[in-house]
């Protein structure tokens, strides 16, 4: 019998820290990491803020050096989609033919952009924000650029808007819903973020949907809304969501929705394949239903929790869920998961820029959004890892010491 | 270019040229110095990140801001005077000679 080999499907932040904690925990066999993207692992969140800008170079956007790869001995295949699982026979198939096969497999193939259904949608000029080529045409294109139109009012166009509105483009944003970032934040986050927009000198369109991106010569040239505006572009980011990466799963026959579904271990309904990040559709105690969570923590929280297992310490993975979003000068932090929240109570002051807005379902603190209130985002990640015992009076009364109370033994 | 140590937990001490502008915590990523995770990048937003200054090059670290003072309520080793989160240490040439020392966990 040869060494365990661990094939991990996806090189990004899943990924990468799965390989990475698999040799934290001292794991010997071979561990494989296979990314379809050309180069090394890499971090998304600057794509849309830091990098973007131009605040930060590349070099910081690595997650390691290549030498690590080296010396921790993870066998780094980049370039190399993987075409296919073979389950029974324990064996991915590359798309250059190469079989290899494995004893665990991790699925960290995360999410892609979501394409919009409209005509002119494959224009030139209309572009997605994902991968670090993404970012890479962006920035070119805002050098140029006078108008930008912004399809999609969630964290990453939110964040693409305030950085192209500072570096000189006018800005519209289009929004189907009527509310910014309203599927995972509070109406007052989202109102308050909403005027922070305006405030910055972006238009927003809420409640309005697109009905063709125009066009000339194959060039984009603007954006018809659904209730018959012009917006004027020369380019269109969208981003209006993603779909998970579940083909490879779904094709070999395991379970699928939302997400490739796995269980408190993070196994899938194939005991020797567990899923990771932004691709997995989870059982958690901080929501009333299954999740597919988009996020840095998720991914990499997953990622020790499944390099543990494979290791041979087994836990059910149960981390607190948090964000963060990066808007011209706003910092927004967020613990938990706000679902069908029934209560929210603010605490400080919108006006002040600095307030935490506190999310109760059913009587029980579940989220807590912060605009500039780091304290009180520390505070609740303590909170939510026990029983939070918060009343909203307590949440709503700024002389209550939020610290203390998230620093009491549980119990 | 300013010489970091770090200084793991055993005692075992790497010393690292750091380009100016450049923090204690990315140069530690990019020279395979084990011990810091770092896993947000740089955001401040994760406190694995921490380390002790050695306490009499104090004076030559920049002043915490309140984000920093809040992260460094969530580390995972214990939080001492001298704990400060190696993203917001950009070196500067006064910096050179700098001694940092790696926690027993960040996560």
């Amino acid at each position: 019998m040869g060494e365990p080999v661990v094939a991990i499907v996806g090189a990004g932040q899943g990924g990468f820290q799965a390989a990475s904690s698999l040799r934290q925990e001292g794991f010997g066999g071979r561990v494989l990491l296979f990314g379809d993207e050309p180069g090394l692992p890499y971090q998304r969140p600057p794509l849309s803020k830091s990098y973007l800008a131009g605040d930060s170079g590349r070099d910081e956007l690595w997650l390691r050096p290549e030498e690590f790869y080296r010396k921790q001995q993870i066998e780094l295949v980049t370039g190399a989609p993987v075409a296919a699982i073979d389950r029974r026979g324990r064996c991915l198939r590359l798309a250059n033919g190469d079989e290899i096969g494995f004893d665990r497999l991790v699925l960290a193939t995360g999410a892609r952009n979501r394409p919009l259904p409209v005509p002119g949608a494959d224009l030139d000029g209309v572009l997605g924000l994902r991968t670090l080529a993404d970012t890479d045409l962006l920035r070119q294109r805002l050098d140029n650029a006078r108008d930008a139109v912004v399809i999609g009012a969630g964290f990453i166009g939110l964040e693409f808007a305030a950085v192209a509105g500072a570096a000189g483009a006018a800005v519209h944003i289009v929004e189907l819903t009527p509310h910014p970032m309203g599927r995972v934040v509070s109406p007052a986050v989202s109102q308050f973020y909403a005027e922070a927009h305006r405030g910055w000198g972006s238009e927003l369109l809420l409640g309005t949907g697109v009905a063709r991106i125009l066009g000339d010569n194959g060039r984009v040239t603007g954006v018809e809304t659904g209730d018959g505006r012009l917006l004027p572009a020369d380019f269109v980011l969208v981003c209006i969501g993603v779909v998970p990466n579940t083909e490879l799963a779904a094709e070999a026959g395991l379970a699928v929705d939302n997400g490739i579904v796995i269980d408190e271990f993070l196994a899938t309904s194939e005991p020797a394949i567990s899923a990771i990040g932004d691709c997995a559709n989870f059982p958690t105690r901080f929501a009333p239903v299954r999740v597919r969570l988009e996020s840095v923590q998720n991914a990499v929280d997953q990622a020790r929790g499944v390099a543990a297992n494979i290791a041979g310490k087994p836990a059910p993975y149960d981390k607190v869920p948090w964000f963060w979003s990066d808007q011209g000068d706003l910092k927004l932090q967020i613990a938990g998961l706000a679902i069908s929240c029934d209560r929210h109570v603010v605490r400080g002051d919108p006006e002040s820029r600095s307030f935490s807005v506190f999310c109760y379902r059913g009587g029980r603190l579940v989220a807590v959004e912060s605009v500039h209130r780091p304290a009180d985002h520390i505070a609740a990640r303590r909170l939510l890892m026990g029983d939070p015992r918060l009343s909203p009076d307590e949440a709503a009364d700024e002389s209550f010491d939020l610290r203390a109370h998230a620093a009491r033994k549980p119990g | 270019m300013p010489n970091i140590t770090y200084v793991h937990p055993d005692g075992a001490r790497e010393t690292i040229d750091v380009p100016v502008g450049t923090s204690v915590m990315r140069g530690a990523i990019l020279n395979n110095v084990d011990g810091i995770v770092a896993e947000c990048g740089g955001e401040m937003m994760c406190a694995t990140c921490h380390v002790y200054v050695e306490e009499a090059q104090l004076p030559l670290t920049p002043a915490q801001s309140d984000d920093e003072k809040s992260m460094l309520e969530f580390t995972a080793s214990e939080r001492k005077p001298t704990s400060r989160l190696s993203c917001q240490l950009v070196v500067t040439p006064e910096m050179d000679g700098l001694v940092v020392h790696l926690p027993e966990t960040q996560v």
